[in-house]
């Protein structure tokens, strides 16, 4: 224990000196909240989407009209649940029993409607959900904060360590009793701390500079973030397991994570997207930490709700861990 | 005397190289151990794998009769040759990390005022001289009070006073009873400060003593120095000298001084500026393996 206080202080004392890192890590989540506050403060969407049930039953010429974007959907209540959150703007039934759904409280939805009417809709019985609608800087929020959780994680652990390696410390440090696991333990307590602390800092900076949406538990939103962190060390990990190369290291981390910052939902939805792109990005631990704090920030989600996303993220770390492990080498 | 370090049948291979060849040797307990050798010749090699960094392809290393273990973690201290600190951590964090990575150290003062590391112990990593690195790295090898110090080529870099400086730490800790393997390029360090030195090239040893004891068997001999404008290569060779021309000086090696100085007066040659000189082990090495010791 002695040994891995030993490292986990001076790792700790290196990151909260490197004021350039620590300014990184802490400001850019930020500059990237504020401005997205600022980009899509206005409401000028020029799409329409329409989630679209039985889509094979008949065709109408309301879905062709110029604009529109038909989603197709199999679940009545997945739809209508996005409807209710501003995801979606109507949802239309093309099947026996002509429904169509919209938000009251939502402008596109009236206009919808008024377009359906106008296009040989008449006969479709109207439904009403209720719902708020998501800003898009709440829907994006726990996204970025988890993007930022993904850099820090990676680089700060991955890249550090092949720094480490190249430099020769870690020769130095192997020519000590400390063993392989206590550094790599420590080596993650260190980051996890750090991250912890400067995203509950920005939580709280955003609350402040950005009035954002919070429907669940903070307490469970950090956990998630916990969790989401310990997986993303532990990817870290396996880069920096063996390479020598800060080049290397820093393709490899840019590989990880750039497939990661478009494919997992960070900055729009991947509704509508191929299958394909929406079946791989449930591979990508990101995927798993951006939905489960979106569900908890944006719809109240709770522990039970959000246990699948944990539960595929602690497998990843438990195995991502492993083998960081086993193919470690000093240098 | 103990031994504290055996190597047996040390063989390393990198591919086709053949670093170490079936290198075996002891290292007597308390004494200052020199490993010398040209570039290649595989002494850091060796020395790595004594120090349990590398591994060999075979044979082995037995500390105080046992194979490298926790044991020999904790009781054995090292100073690479280059050594990167982690950066944004003054002298006394990054002294404090390693002290606290060993269950038994040295004590904090004694390891600090050993070293002349008082007036450094707030200034940060990055900040200190090469002399003043090379004090600190020595701390870090000395933090757990080892039994063994690995010092490998420890003044590489540093100007004369600094080496100097240096040599003084190493006495000292020499005096503690510590055994010490210095790996060095320097000649006069080795013959300064070790009590036995071995050469290797080409991956064995060809060479092992006191450096008086290897320089008393190699050259039996003295050396006649005079400048090459006043005893030419012509003149040294027709008086049939074994000699040779190096740094502008005719060095004639001579096993009978007096009838050399009786020939050089026959011929006239001016001797005000003769001037003997010792072997040296740079001498002794040249003789050894036909390589000055950079190359």
């Amino acid at each position: 224990m002695k040994r891995f206080l030993a490292v986990l202080n001076a790792r700790n004392l290196e990151f909260v000196r490197d004021r350039s890192a620590l300014a990184w890590t802490l400001f850019m989540p930020f500059f990237l909240i504020i401005g997205f506050a600022v980009i899509f403060s206005g409401d000028d969407k020029t799409l329409y989407n329409v989630g679209v049930l039985n889509p094979s039953a008949k065709t109408i010429e309301f879905l062709d009209t110029k604009f529109i974007h038909a989603i197709e959907f199999e679940e009545q209540n997945i739809a209508l649940d996005k409807l209710k959150h501003h995801r979606l703007d109507m949802v239309i039934s093309l099947g026996s029993n002509n429904q169509y759904w919209i938000n009251d409280s939502s402008p596109n939805g009236y206009l919808l409607e008024r377009i359906l009417w106008g296009t040989g809709g008449k006969p479709f019985t109207r439904e009403i959900v209720a719902g708020e609608e998501i800003d898009y800087v709440d829907w994006v929020l726990p996204g970025i904060l988890s993007f930022n959780i993904m850099f820090g994680c990676l680089f700060g652990v991955g890249y550090v360590i092949v720094r480490y390696r190249k430099s020769g410390f870690l020769k130095r440090l192997k020519a000590t009793p400390l063993k392989s696991v206590e550094f790599l333990l420590a080596q993650m307590m260190s980051r996890l701390i750090l991250m912890m602390v400067i995203t509950m800092v920005v939580l709280v900076g955003s609350a402040i500079m950005v009035d954002f949406t919070m429907h669940g538990s903070y307490v469970l939103l950090l956990f998630i973030f916990l969790v989401g962190s310990v997986c993303m060390i532990s990817l870290g990990l396996i880069v920096a397991a063996r390479i020598t190369s800060e080049e290397l290291a820093g393709g490899l981390l840019n590989l990880a994570t750039w497939p990661m910052m478009v494919m997992s939902g960070v900055w729009f939805s991947l509704e509508g997207t191929h299958p394909f792109i929406q079946y791989t990005a449930q591979i990508l631990p990101l995927t798993h930490i951006v939905d489960a704090s979106r569900a908890v920030m944006t719809e109240g989600a709770t522990f039970i709700d959000v246990s699948n996303h944990l539960i595929v993220l602690s497998v990843m770390s438990v195995v991502f861990l492993g083998i960081g492990a086993k193919i470690f080498r000093w240098d | 005397m103990t031994t504290i370090i055996e190597i047996n049948h040390l063989v390393k291979h990198y591919g086709d190289v053949h670093a170490v060849n079936d290198l075996s040797l002891s290292i007597p307990k308390g004494i200052c151990f020199g490993l010398l050798g040209p570039n290649g010749a595989g002494k850091s090699t060796t020395i790595e794998i004594a120090e349990g960094i590398l591994e060999a392809t075979s044979g082995e290393i037995l500390y105080k009769g046992k194979s490298l273990d926790h044991t020999f973690r904790e009781e054995a201290g090292i100073q690479f040759q280059a050594t990167a600190l982690q950066e944004f951590l003054t002298v006394r964090e990054t002294l404090k990390m390693f002290h606290d990575l060993y269950e038994k150290t040295m004590e904090w003062d004694d390891l600090v005022s050993l070293c002349n590391l008082d007036e450094l112990l707030d200034r940060d990593n990055q900040k200190l001289s090469g002399g003043q690195r090379q004090r600190l790295l020595l701390a870090l090898a000395l933090v757990n009070d080892p039994e063994i110090v690995f010092l490998d080529e420890p003044t590489t870099g540093l100007d004369p006073q600094a080496r100097r400086n240096f040599w003084d730490l190493v006495k000292s800790i020499r005096e503690r009873k510590k055994t010490i393997v210095l790996t060095t390029h320097y000649m006069d360090e080795a013959y300064e400060l070790c009590d036995e030195i071995v050469i290797v090239d080409k991956g064995k040893i060809i060479a092992q003593g006191t450096p008086q004891a290897l320089l008393k068997n190699h050259f039996g001999d003295t050396i006649l120095q005079l400048p090459d404008h006043i005893l030419s290569e012509n003149d040294a060779n027709s008086l049939g000298f074994k000699f040779v021309v190096r740094n502008n000086w005719t060095e004639i090696q001579s096993d009978n001084p007096d009838e050399t100085i009786k020939k050089l007066i026959e011929r006239n040659i001016p001797l005000a500026q003769m001037r003997l000189r010792e072997w040296s082990l740079e001498d002794l090495f040249i003789a050894l393996t036909g390589k000055q010791l950079r190359q």
